[in-house]
């Protein structure tokens, strides 16, 4: 799923989320997460689909507090979908990817 | 039997499903399994199964899900991401409307399992902000803090406990005046001095201006209404089966469960149903596997007598 998905950090999540000139969903995730692992291939498909129209990028919340801290993040997997530097979407949990490809349009 | 682009369609990669695709993919027949999100069923949100035979320090949920998974996909199962809509069935042919497009099969196994039941009580706006259904998701983001637990069966227990690392005070609310869960877990949650017990009640409302703050709880019995200062509530209240889009097109039970017989043949010929979506005795993964593999066998029989 590497390739065509960011690796984010605390330090990385300004340039390139909030100042992004595309819109980007962003994956907050763990390695303890079950469902998070479980999503991530749904996400990596999508990217092949919209990849050249939307970031796609994840976020480790072991490695990096702050960013979900700030978002209020409190259940994983949650995907926040970023546009002009905003949260303009946000789902929580293991969704079906016709849901997720909803919100990926939603940023077109 | 008329032509159909498949033998066999199983819709769901919970470990019912799995095996059913690993059964029929051995069985040598035209098969495809179907998940809407992601394949493994609700046991990749369980923290750890002891009662698997083959792993004999228990595995994690997640793990297990995963190895069969990739059993399943050695064994060639061919296994799609798309969410089935609605059904058309005769005896000679069965057409599943899909979110991107049509398929059509000689028979189908329902192996779409079951979802958390909710409380009701408007908790959904604080889904991600403190109630979940997920521990082994979510306890980490309450690391000394103080949540509620909701439920008294044997997901409740286990998963209070798993909380309990994590979180410095877990109080179990329980609607009953006694656990539903087996007698090797409810004993080590009485000795898990974090888990304080709350009897006869149950979660009546919950507040908070961004995320969780005060859950209210009310004792069934003597209507007695106390607040609760937590960061969280999690539930383990039961599940529902997902038959949504079976409609009225089988029998189901009075709480919306799949009713077959000993060969998992549901009330219309050519359509199995195994594992949680099913009325059953029991739902754990031996069950639901072995359901699966029953199914296939049953679904084998169908296209040789109905030829």
């Amino acid at each position: 799923m590497s390739g065509k998905i960011m690796e984010i950090d605390d330090d990385s999540f300004d340039n390139e989320v909030l100042k992004s000139d595309v819109p980007v969903m962003v994956d907050f995730w763990a390695p303890w997460c079950g469902p998070c692992k479980a999503i991530g291939p749904i996400v990596a498909e999508l990217a092949e689909v919209y990849g050249d129209k939307v970031k796609f990028a994840k976020v480790n919340v072991d490695e990096n507090p702050l960013t979900p801290s700030k978002y209020g993040i409190r259940a994983i997997p949650t995907l926040i979908f970023f546009k002009n530097g905003e949260s303009a979407d946000k789902i929580t949990g293991m969704v079906a990817k016709a849901k997720l490809e909803n919100s990926i349009k939603g940023l077109l | 039997m008329s032509e159909t682009d498949y033998d066999l369609v199983v819709i769901g990669a919970g470990p019912a499903g799995l095996c059913a695709g690993m059964y029929a993919a051995r069985a040598k027949m035209n098969v495809l399994v179907l998940e809407k999100a992601a394949p493994g069923g609700q046991i990749i949100i369980t923290d750890w199964i002891e009662n698997y035979p083959g792993f004999p320090d228990g595995i994690s949920g997640f793990d297990l899900g995963d190895k069969m998974l990739n059993q399943a996909k050695n064994l060639g199962v061919n296994i799609k991401t798309a969410e089935v809509l609605s059904m058309d069935v005769s005896r000679e042919k069965k057409i599943l409307n899909l979110d991107d497009g049509s398929i059509s099969t000689k028979t189908i196994i329902i192996a779409t399992g079951a979802s958390p039941r909710k409380l009701n009580i408007g908790e959904e706006k604080f889904i991600g902000k403190g109630v979940s259904f997920c521990a082994t998701c979510d306890a980490p983001f309450f690391k000394g803090k103080t949540v509620v637990a909701v439920g008294g069966g044997d997901t409740a227990v286990q998963e209070s406990m798993y909380l309990t690392k994590f979180a410095e005070k877990v109080y179990l609310v329980h609607r009953r005046g006694e656990l539903r869960a087996t007698k090797i877990l409810r004993e080590r949650a009485f000795k898990n001095d974090k888990i304080e017990f709350i009897w006869d009640s149950v979660v009546s409302a919950m507040d908070g201006f961004f995320n969780v703050e005060n859950v209210k709880i009310k004792n069934v019995k003597s209507g007695e209404e106390k607040t609760i200062k937590a960061d969280g509530c999690f539930v383990w209240i039961g599940i529902i089966p997902n038959t949504g889009f079976v409609g009225d097109s089988l029998e189901l039970d009075d709480q919306g469960f799949i009713v077959t017989d000993h060969t998992m043949a549901t009330s219309v010929p050519g359509i199995f149903a195994a594992g949680d979506v099913r009325t059953t005795p029991l739902r754990q993964v031996t069950t639901a596997v072995s359901d699966g593999s029953v199914a296939v066998i049953s679904a084998e029989h169908f296209i040789e007598n109905n030829p």
